[in-house]
């Protein structure tokens, strides 16, 4: 078994005795980059001189026998919606192809602290606006496990670097299920963090009120390592809470005195693939078969959801996304004339097709006349699902559900329609609207063999008892071993 | 039956920058004057990723110039975006208060030459300020420059009710309202530096012949109003104009004409007109997701209640009627600011004389600190020493130049006043005896004023004695002087 292989646990393990150097491990990664990211498009940039350098710092140090942070040695992929000071940050879209922000995102600061190695930025569907990772400016990346087919998104390039081993970890962001979705699609572990857990400083806006960075790795002992290295208050983001943060890592296999399991009945409706219903059904038998109490629940109020996504979302990304207008920084386009037709044709040419629909789509459900039926009436439904979901967690633990309708869909199958994209996350969304912390972890493949996610949420701040059931699957099943076969 | 062809409806925007240390929503400075785009960070430059923090500081600057203005205070209020495009406006959003202001229904009192008028606020709100255009004035076509070390300054902006019915009223309200936010420390309001901006919203109502009730003219707002005197020009110019151009046009009414915007021309003394303002501009306003809501509660609300100390319009009734000062001698005491009202009542406490007091500080005081620059924290002469002169002055008669000598004195040596008048050699005649003698003298050495006196002028008798005051070096009493001389004068 190749290094790049291992989880970060193991890696961190053979580090910490001395077994390899940060510098070699980091070379290795950057060679499985360099074999396969033309393919696969999981990197947008990576700087190999900086990667190198961080890593023979951290061998320096280490053979000084200076304290070293928890993550010492360890590669970490960027999405690149996450700010990175002096290297490019470009959120996937032409419109920020040259800007290298001047400072560091609070992740980053906390990974640096934790001296792990920052690997790159990678791609992303445009703002993280997407399911497939289609709509990025810089070509889409490809699923490992099938490269004709999509890796979801829009942490997708994040997603495919995990799986496909160019990186043991990776942050991603998710708004409406973005880590969650393509975690699924790639066959890995992905958690979204309670709204508040992590810090939003330093990470381009999309719909501030429902984004969220978050880990992404090969097993949920990797994604509680990465989680408590990035979670915890920040006094930069006034919606960041300010919680102790559990040792996630520690306490991952203590067992359940009691454990009940909710299984809402709207997650498992029509457009459910058949496939990735057996596989959560089988997944569920797992939990009973360890003693769970398996309760069916309801979120009546879930069918409203991707509305009322679709309108909150838009709503913040539309004024989000205001101040990419040429004048401070960014594309700005060469042929203007006068102020008004330099804001127009520096977003006309900077941003694409899907930014442009969700920027108009958000413009409009603020517009006057418009706010009240659309916007207003959008908030007070998703006081009624985040009801829902109250309700259900006074009598179970976590909710389980798939994480997707489907496995990953071909290249180019749902571009002309953005109806059926949205679809994509039907499952996910409810989370984002109601502050909640979800995770997806492999639970199967198809016949096609491609992989299977489940989805588990709860309460928010339970990040630390949702690790804990996730993990209580994973002991008994053997899903997250697996690795794609690439040509290498 | 009322004369006046028309009558003044004008309603102010006041936008005063608060006196914070920090911006409204970063950490940096908010220092008047400092190089282009020094006083600048990721937060206030907008740039990707940024978030903003709400500066206490500045809520609470806020909470206090309401609670002043005798708002209503919103216990739960919150940030919203106002979505506009411009350049000085990095985000193209501006976080300000829409649908639950800090304060509203609050009022100011002014004090108009037919006495206190109360002027309704309607509401008053925290918002964050733009940065400022550089255009090339030129004409050459380059680029327009941005400097935004003003953007994210926390401004306050407060909204009057149309109820301010003349060009003096519209210019007292803004003086009024200065003087408040100064006194609260709430801003510096120099309004030369931006930090006090007016707008003021004018029409008229044109009263008809029996039956005909009243016509209204549209509204037009006159922007950046930046002196007090070019406020009340602008005001009259602007009504005047309206009125003519009604006179011209019968169609141009409220409701038929839509409002309007202009510019004070200082140089030609008119309004000019910007433009119409066919719709109210669609700001899509919605609540700040990066911010969240402010709740003022009980222990919060009462602790700006305590810092806010005697409002000035209560000081101002205060002033009048424990001292018996004139409107006047209050209005001057108070426009010097309130640590020269304390610097006031400490030495009108020890002298006993109020009316002496305000004197002696507006006059003496005043040309002594604008000698040496400073202020009267930094005066060496102490309220309790200027009272103790005063009480001197009166208990010896001392004239006003021998107290003027015996003031520069403690002023320069730092004395009490009784060392001071010792220093000075200055003794005063109290015995009559001596003082007969003098004017003896006095009345033998000036034999044609004496012949002057006798035939009526008695005027005259100023000589006698001014030559025993000039004899003596002030150093008598003058009443004494003069009861003797003319006790002298009748007997001869
Ligand atoms: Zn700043």
């Amino acid at each position: 078994m190749s290094r790049t292989q291992l989880t970060a646990s193991q890696l961190l393990d053979q580090l910490h005795r001395g077994e390899v150097t940060a510098e070699a491990v980091a070379d290795d990664f950057l060679r499985a980059i360099g074999d396969r990211n033309t393919l696969l498009q999981a990197f947008l940039h990576v700087d190999e001189d900086d990667i190198l350098q961080q890593a023979r710092q951290v061998d320096t140090r280490r053979r000084r026998s200076e304290p070293l942070g928890p993550l010492a040695g360890l590669p970490v992929a960027i999405k690149d919606v996450i700010c990175t000071k002096g290297q490019p940050t470009t959120a996937g879209s032409k419109i920020l192809a040259n800007f290298r922000p001047p400072y560091d995102a609070h992740v980053v600061e906390r990974l640096r602290a934790a001296d792990a190695i920052l690997l790159g930025k990678t791609n992303c569907d445009e703002f993280a606006m997407g399911s497939s990772n289609e709509n990025s400016a810089y070509g889409p990346a490809r699923n490992p496990w099938d490269p004709s087919r999509i890796p979801g998104g829009s942490s997708g390039g994040s997603a495919v670097a995990v799986a496909a081993c160019l990186a043991p970890l990776a942050l991603g962001t998710d708004t409406g299920g973005s880590v969650r979705q393509p975690a699924a699609l790639c066959g890995i572990v992905g958690l979204k963090p309670s709204y508040g857990r992590v810090s939003r400083y330093g990470v381009l806006a999309y719909g501030s009120s429902l984004d969220q960075v978050g880990p992404m790795s090969h097993d949920v002992r990797d994604c509680a390592l990465l989680l408590e290295a990035i979670a915890g208050h920040d006094p930069r983001d006034a919606t960041c809470v300010d919680h102790p943060v559990p040792r996630y890592a520690q306490r991952l296999d203590e067992p359940f005195a009691s454990l009940t399991i909710g299984l809402p009945r709207e997650f498992f409706a029509e457009g459910l693939s058949s496939e990735v219903e057996q596989a959560v059904r089988a997944a569920v038998e797992v939990y009973r078969g360890h003693g769970a109490t398996i309760r069916e629940v309801s979120l009546p109020h879930s069918k409203y959801a991707l509305a009322t996504y679709y309108l909150v979302a838009t709503a913040e990304a539309s004024s989000n996304l205001a101040r990419y207008d040429g004048a401070h920084f960014g594309h700005r386009s060469t042929d203007h004339r006068g102020l008004i037709d330099m804001y127009c044709k520096s977003r006309g040419q900077g941003f694409g097709a899907e930014v442009k629909r969700r920027v108009m789509l958000g413009t409009y459900a603020l517009s006057s006349g418009y706010r009240d039926a659309y916007y207003l009436k959008a908030l007070k439904v998703r006081r009624l699902i985040r009801d829902d979901f109250d309700r259900a967690f006074a009598e179970c633990d976590v909710l389980l559900g798939p994480t997707s309708p489907t496995v990953a869909f071909s290249l180019g199958e749902r571009v002309s329609d953005p109806l059926a994209m949205y679809l994509a996350d039907i499952y996910t969304i409810s989370g984002n609207l109601a502050g909640l912390c979800g995770i997806s972890i492999p639970c199967g493949f198809s016949a096609s063999g491609l992989p299977i996610g489940l989805q588990l949420l709860a309460a928010p701040l339970e990040e630390e008892k949702l690790l804990r059931v996730a993990r209580l699957y994973e002991r008994a099943t053997d899903w997250h071993l697996r690795r794609p076969s690439l040509p290498s | 039956m009322n004369t006046q062809k028309y009558h003044i409806v004008v309603g102010l925007e006041v936008h005063v920058q608060l006196l914070t240390r920090t911006k409204l929503f970063c950490g940096c400075g908010t220092v008047f004057g400092a190089a282009p785009n020094s006083q600048t960070c990721p937060v206030c430059l907008g740039l990707p990723g940024s978030l903003p923090v709400m500066n206490r500081r500045a809520f609470e600057l806020g909470l206090r110039a309401a609670l002043a203005l005798n708002c209503s205070i919103a216990r739960f209020t919150k940030w919203d975006r106002k979505n506009y495009y411009y350049p000085d406006l990095p985000k193209n959003y501006q976080i300000s208060q829409y649908d639950l202001p800090l304060g509203s229904e609050g009022w100011l009192e002014i004090n108009t030459s037919q006495g206190i008028k109360r002027i309704g606020i309607i509401r008053c709100h925290l918002e964050e300020d733009a940065g400022k255009m550089l255009h090339d004035e030129r004409g050459t076509g380059r680029d327009s420059l941005v400097d935004l070390n003003r953007t994210g300054t926390p401004l306050l902006e407060i909204v009057s009710k149309p109820e301010l019915s003349s060009p003096e009223e519209a210019r007292l309200y803004l003086e009024e309202m200065r003087l408040l936010m100064r006194e609260l420390g709430v801003s510096d309001c120099e309004m030369q530096e931006g930090s006090l901006r007016c707008d003021a919203n004018v029409n008229i109502r044109i009263p008809q012949a029996e039956g005909g009730g009243v016509l209204a003219t549209p509204i037009v707002e006159i922007k950046n109003l930046n002196s007090f005197r070019f406020l009340e020009q602008a005001v009259r110019y602007e009504a005047q104009r309206q009125y003519e151009q009604w006179q011209k046009d019968p169609g141009y009414l409220l409701g038929k004409v839509s409002k309007a915007t202009a510019g004070w021309d200082e140089a030609s003394g008119r309004t000019v007109f910007q433009r119409r303002k066919e719709e109210a501009a669609d700001y899509r306003y919605f609540p700040d997701p990066d911010l969240i809501p402010v709740i003022v509660d009980d222990a919060w609300l009462e602790r700006i209640r305590g810092e806010l100390g005697e409002l000035p319009s209560a000081m101002r009734k205060r002033l009048g009627t424990q001292y018996g000062l004139s409107e006047y001698d209050v209005g001057v005491l108070m426009s010097l600011g309130r640590q020269t009202v304390a610097y006031f009542e400490e030495t009108a406490r020890v002298c006993q004389d109020a009316k002496a007091a305000v004197n002696w500080i507006t006059n003496q005081v005043q040309a002594t600190l604008k000698d040496r620059g400073g202020d009267l924290a930094e005066l060496p002469l102490s309220a309790q020493r200027l009272g103790e002169l005063i009480a001197k002055q009166k208990e010896l008669g001392l004239n006003k130049q021998t107290a003027q000598a015996v003031y520069d004195k403690m002023l320069h040596e730092d004395l009490e006043v009784a060392a001071a008048i010792e220093a000075l050699q200055i003794r005063v005649v109290t015995d009559t005896n001596a003082v007969v003698e003098l004017v003896r003298a006095a009345i033998a050495a000036n034999p044609k004023a004496v012949a002057d006196y006798k035939k009526g002028k008695t005027a005259a008798a100023n000589v006698l004695k001014g030559a025993v005051m000039r004899q003596t070096k002030g150093s008598v009493r003058a009443d004494v002087v003069e009861a003797v001389l003319k006790e002298e004068l009748e007997r001869g």
